[in-house]
């Protein structure tokens, strides 16, 4: 299967890569859903399915499964206090800030988030965070 | 063997099913029947009956034709409507009947129409407004309204907040003293009907220090108002040292009150703990959960269990039900969300007994299996209701009609000697 010492330690290198990626990835989730039942759970619901007409779905919602990372982390940073319409229903109730939530532990949340329930979207990477804060902070700016 | 438990349970829970449909899916008191007089007519809110029958209902969004103020008639008789028409194009909660008039609110303003004999609409382009610039800002946002003996109407304008907090909604944060929501909202306030274009200089705060009011009503016996508010939420999230999840779960009590002119029932600096049956100061104006507040705040005349959401009150004049049920209130419940992550309660309609006017402080559970669970078993995400109670309004027989607001049924409820 290896047939010299380099090829050899090689093959080893992406397996344990693989394993160590694997298991990092499943302890992102768990710790994303840990943040979740702790800091969304009572509003958003156990099933993501958020309150009618009151705190906003996360399960199928198109912003949520969307591509504006910007814009999600933005509201898990500062929460939201907006009328604003979600898939044809306003939202009533406003959302706490979460200001002391790390860019690792944004990315956990939102990776959880957006693989839950019957979200089928990518997963979000700390230096998407990062990227998005910096972002974030140029347009509040001007 | 196997397959016949197999098909005896299969027969016992299609019995089940079909003797549960047999009243709309709800469980009631010997002798109660149910039925669907209407289903999936959009966001229902309240509801208003005229002596004729005919059910109005008031939607929150506007449904697929754009109407928001639906008109349910049941022509032959049946105990189903079979003709339903609309109009209007706001949103909102507030409907009563009165005479021939016929009020709406939208989450700013109340609107007067008035019926014909037939109870049909007469001018459903050109409404009179009778009061507007009523502040709407998404929180507790719903108006709603009922009226006195006199044609004085009251209208409840809810606290854009969740406890008067300087940023609302804030882990640990401190409460604003004195409150300035409560000059313009955070109450009930009174105004004239028989005037047009009023506003807030025109009406009067009737009453304080209530968060969010969705159901009230005139109680025509005790020739008062009585009102039922949604408590304060998330004791547990913004002041985890103080509370539990399991305390946040049970605190505070949903409270109904009779009100008088000039009362004040404490929000946002105390909240009713059904537990130690005292009023107590809110952790965001120093509370501890256990420090009591001021002794000249009004105490509720029945306290229900926390974040059920009452949506609806009805004082019960008719002569069809059973002679307890006289002059007593009937009272929806929506349903929780912030008991999570513990097991949501409510869905369901209470009946709370009067006693020459007053409460007995007694409650029961009058109409229960609105969120369509099985065994009983308990909604834990509020989305999977299959409905909600929401408005409460009396027919020319004595019948109860109960509106949901996920999908639009009208529950009739009716007795039988």
């Amino acid at each position: 299967m290896c047939n010299s010492k380099i090829r050899c330690f090689l093959f080893g290198a992406i397996i344990m890569l693989l394993f160590v990626s694997i298991k990092t990835q499943a302890q992102n989730l768990e710790n994303g859903k840990k943040i979740y039942q702790t800091k969304c759970l009572v509003c958003h619901q156990s099933d993501g399915g958020g309150v009618p007409n009151m705190n906003a779905p996360l399960d199928g919602a198109s912003n949520v499964v969307g591509n504006d990372i910007a814009r999600l982390v933005k509201i898990i940073k500062n929460g939201f206090n907006e009328r604003v319409e979600l898939d044809g229903i306003y939202y009533s109730n406003s959302m706490t800030a979460n200001p002391d939530l790390t860019p690792a532990q944004i990315s956990d949340v939102l990776s959880y988030i957006r693989t839950s329930w019957s979200n089928k979207a990518t997963k979000v990477t700390t230096v998407q965070v990062q990227q998005a804060i910096k972002g974030n902070q140029k347009t509040s700016a001007k | 063997m196997k397959k016949g438990i197999y098909l005896l349970l299969l027969s016992i829970s299609i019995q089940f099913l079909a003797n549960a449909q047999d009243n709309a899916g709800l469980t009631l008191p010997t002798g109660f029947k149910a039925n669907l007089f209407a289903e999936n007519i959009g966001s229902a809110r309240h509801i208003a009956i005229s002596k004729n029958g005919v059910v109005f209902a008031k939607l929150n969004r506007a449904d697929k034709q754009g109407r928001t103020i639906i008109r349910l008639a049941d022509e032959n008789k049946d105990g189903v409507s079979d003709n339903i028409t609309g109009w209007a194009n706001y949103g909102g909660t507030g409907i009563y009947l009165t005479g021939n008039a016929l009020y709406a609110s939208s989450n700013e303003a109340v609107f007067k129409y008035e019926l014909d004999s037939k109870d049909e609409v007469v001018n459903p382009l050109s409404p009179i407004t009778v009061v507007s610039g009523l502040i709407s800002r998404r929180q507790h946002e719903s108006k709603s309204i009922t009226f006195d003996k006199a044609n004085n109407i009251y209208v409840n304008i809810g606290a854009y907040s969740n406890a008067c907090q300087e940023k609302d909604r804030t882990p640990g944060g401190k409460g604003m003293m004195p409150c300035p929501i409560l000059d313009s909202a955070g109450g009930i306030w009174k105004f004239d009907a028989n005037k047009e274009n009023q506003t807030y200089g025109d009406g009067k705060r009737y009453a304080t220090g209530l968060r969010n009011v969705i159901g009230l009503d005139w109680n025509p016996q005790a020739n008062k108002l009585y009102v039922a508010q949604h408590g304060r939420d998330q004791l547990n999230t913004f002041f985890p040292s103080l509370y539990t999840d399991a305390q946040n779960a049970e605190l505070p009590a949903e409270t109904f009150y009779e009100i008088n002119e000039g009362d004040n029932a404490g929000w946002p600096y105390v909240y009713y703990d059904n537990f130690q049956h005292k009023k107590i100061v809110s952790p965001e104006y120093g509370g501890d959960g256990k420090k009591e507040g001021a002794s000249d705040i009004k105490n509720p005349a029945v306290a229900f269990p926390a974040h059920m959401a009452p949506m609806g009150v009805l004082f019960y004049t008719g002569n069809q039900f059973p002679a307890k049920y006289k002059n007593g209130a009937f009272i929806t419940f929506h349903g929780s969300w912030n008991r999570a992550p513990l097991p949501q309660e409510g869905f369901f309609v209470a009946f709370v007994p009067f006693k020459n006017g007053k409460a007995t402080g007694e409650w029961e559970i009058f109409a229960n299996g609105f969120a369509g669970t099985i065994d009983g078993a308990k909604i834990t995400s509020t989305r999977s209701a299959k409905a909600r109670p929401c408005g409460l309004a009396q027919g020319p027989d004595g019948s109860i009609y109960v509106s949901d607001d996920t999908k639009g049924s009208i529950f009739k409820i009716s007795y039988q000697k």
